[in-house]
């Protein structure tokens, strides 16, 4: 069996799955087996993780992105960097350069091409990254400041702040779009949780082709599945996905989740459940990595955040 | 004409739930499901589409093997790691560099690095924009394409064609079904709205997310409602967010139990208010009853909701 590393990310296209309940139970129940583990909480947008693991913030700096600044004395006002910007963030008014930070991406082009190198680079934060450890695992989670969009540049940081953990569970947002992306991109699998209802099952198929795309292993936990209709339970059937855990629509869950409780902690008998499917989990995906680390890249050294 | 929205900060309170029950009270309106990301309305309002159209969120570029000579400056520059030279199993690394659409964001930096012109930059389709026909009116929903960016650009198209029906069809009110999260394409459902509904769950992360979304719409001045959705899972987190909401500057708007009808509307792929006469139904009823006279009340000016400033 090989010692690697192993990053999970947990996911879903519908929201309220469960995935967070998940997660940190998974998080727990691998640390109880003696691996290292990390959990982050990518769920910019709304991070719930800190509610269940409770954890002592030990550091905390900005996430931030790259904003060009205009060096007043530099700039002849010719305007190359209002029409290079792919984002309408730069506009040049009477020779004087205009920079609309809200749209800008960072993407460097402005001050890349500036014939009078008039333009350099600054950081502005976009949200806050915290890291520290609770109920035997580390935590780290990054928050979207309020009325800022780029959540991909805050869940960029977090994973940036990671360490070197034996395993690392990614809690990611809902949906399959960039924020997804970003926090699912350098995964080594994903499991995707979802609940077997209509909108469930619908958002599922969003969210495997979304894997399909960045050509991730996943495999299925259905929460609820009591619930609803087997349609869910057919369709991972004839696509061939693997269902590696199921949980019942049980009040008792609902409730501790309600009062931040952790689903293993607050409910043992769900424990050996959680057991038995970290171990279907662990084989998996293992079964499913490259037989030696391929040497990465020169450009996997993250230059940027998007 | 007025816009209400329904938002939610964590995913999965019952905002779909909600806005189609709100549908078969509405009267002459016109459906906006805001959520391209994870559209669900349709799935219980039977669209019959009459209208489909492509959606160009912008362009991608992509590398011209033959003129590639694999120098690897674009590769350097790219911010958004989408170029990298493909690795084969044997773990050889191959000579050309090829860009993953995937993560491209168009901003166009490689082609105008590349010293041998071999990168082209066209526009590429990320997703579809429908307008459908349904029982309860006119409705305007997208499919963001897999694992696409500019969300936001999309929700502000479906936005803007269901004006435009609204106003040819002289309806009076626009429902639009938001998306999760306090991001960029909420943002954009959010933007220039008349009112702006919380669906929450009382539980502590339904707390600390409801927080997040009313401070997002005090950020951009709209009056908020909120509503505790399986507000008897924990009646004492209830009360707690109603009184949290208020401190905010929003008003609760009404309580709706947990019942299992919910889940069978939807297998059974309409809204609760059609499975039959239920409590659960006449506390939407009422919320809907809050919601209009807040409506109205924003219209005159009078009675209307006052927002703290952010």
């Amino acid at each position: 069996m090989m010692d690697r590393p192993l990053k999970i990310a947990v996911a879903s296209g519908k929201g309220g799955t469960g995935k967070t309940t998940v997660a940190v139970s998974l998080a727990l129940t691998a640390a109880a087996t003696g691996k290292t583990v990390q959990y982050l909480d990518c769920d910019v947008e709304e991070p719930n993780g800190h509610i269940f693991l409770k954890p002592q913030i030990h550091s905390r700096f900005p996430a931030t992105v790259r904003l060009p600044e205009v060096i007043e004395k530099k700039c002849n006002g010719c305007g190359v960097c209002a029409d290079i910007c792919a984002y309408n963030a730069i506009a040049v008014v009477k020779e004087k350069v205009l920079i609309f930070p809200e749209l800008c991406r960072g993407c460097g082009a402005c001050s890349l091409f500036c014939p009078q190198g008039a333009l350099v680079e600054i950081s502005r934060p976009v949200g806050t990254v915290e890291i520290g450890a609770g109920a035997g695992v580390a935590f780290i989670r990054g928050v979207l400041s309020i009325g800022q969009i780029m959540s991909p540049a805050v869940i960029a940081a977090v994973k940036d702040a990671a360490g070197d953990q034996e395993i690392t569970l990614l809690d990611c947002p809902p949906g399959t779009s960039c924020p997804v992306i970003e926090a699912v991109r350098d995964a080594d699998a994903v499991l995707l949780v979802t609940e077997p209802t209509p909108f469930g099952l619908h958002d599922l198929t969003l969210a495997v082709e979304m894997t399909r795309a960045l050509e991730k292993p996943f495999c299925v936990v259905l929460n609820r599945f009591d619930l609803g209709d087997d349609k869910t339970v057919a369709y991972c059937r004839e696509e061939n996905i693997p269902i590696v855990l199921s949980i019942a629509d049980d009040r008792r869950i609902a409730e501790t989740y309600a009062r931040g409780e952790i689903l293993i902690e607050a409910l043992p008998s769900y424990a050996p459940v959680f057991t038995d499917a970290w171990e279907r989990i662990w084989t998996w995906c293992i079964g499913r990595m490259p037989e030696k680390e391929v040497p990465a890249p020169a450009n996997r050294e993250r230059t940027a955040t998007s | 004409m007025k816009e209400i929205v329904v938002i939610s900060g964590k995913g999965g309170t019952g905002k779909t739930s909600l806005t189609a029950a709100f549908a078969a009270m509405g009267g002459k309106q016109v459906l906006a499901d805001c959520d391209v990301d994870a559209a669900d309305l349709h799935l219980v309002l039977n669209p019959e589409i009459i209208r489909e159209d492509v959606f160009i969120g912008g362009s991608k570029a992509s590398i011209r093997e033959e003129d590639c000579t694999g120098c690897g400056l674009c590769v350097e520059h790219c911010r958004f790691r989408a170029i990298e030279y493909p690795v084969a199993a044997s773990g050889d690394r191959a000579d050309k560099p090829r860009i993953n659409p995937v993560f491209c964001e168009g901003c166009r930096v490689c082609v105008r690095i590349c010293p041998v012109e071999a990168i082209a930059f066209d526009p590429a389709e990320s997703g579809r924009l429908f307008v459908s026909r349904t029982p309860l009116g006119p409705m305007v929903h997208a499919c963001l394409g897999v694992a696409q960016g500019n969300s936001g650009k999309l929700v502000t198209l479906v936005r803007n064609e269901a004006r435009a029906i609204a106003e040819r069809e002289a309806c009076e009110l626009i429902i639009i079904d938001g998306p999760p999260g306090v991001g960029c394409p909420v943002i954009a459902s959010i933007t220039g709205a008349n009112l702006a509904l919380i669906v929450t769950e009382p539980t502590l992360s339904g707390h600390h997310d409801m927080q997040r979304a009313a401070e997002l719409t005090a950020h951009f001045l709209i009056p908020t409602l909120v509503c505790v959705n399986k507000w008897d899972i924990h009646p004492g987190m209830t009360e707690r967010i109603e009184k949290e909401a208020r401190d905010h500057g929003v008003i609760p708007a009404g309580r709706i139990r947990y019942d299992q009808l919910v889940t069978e509307a939807q297998v059974r792929r309409t809204n609760v208010l059609a499975c039959g006469d239920s409590p659960i139904g006449e506390e939407i009823k009422a919320l809907w009853r809050c919601i209009e006279g807040a409506l109205n009340g924003a219209r005159t000016g009078g009675a209307g909701l006052k927002t703290v400033p952010p």
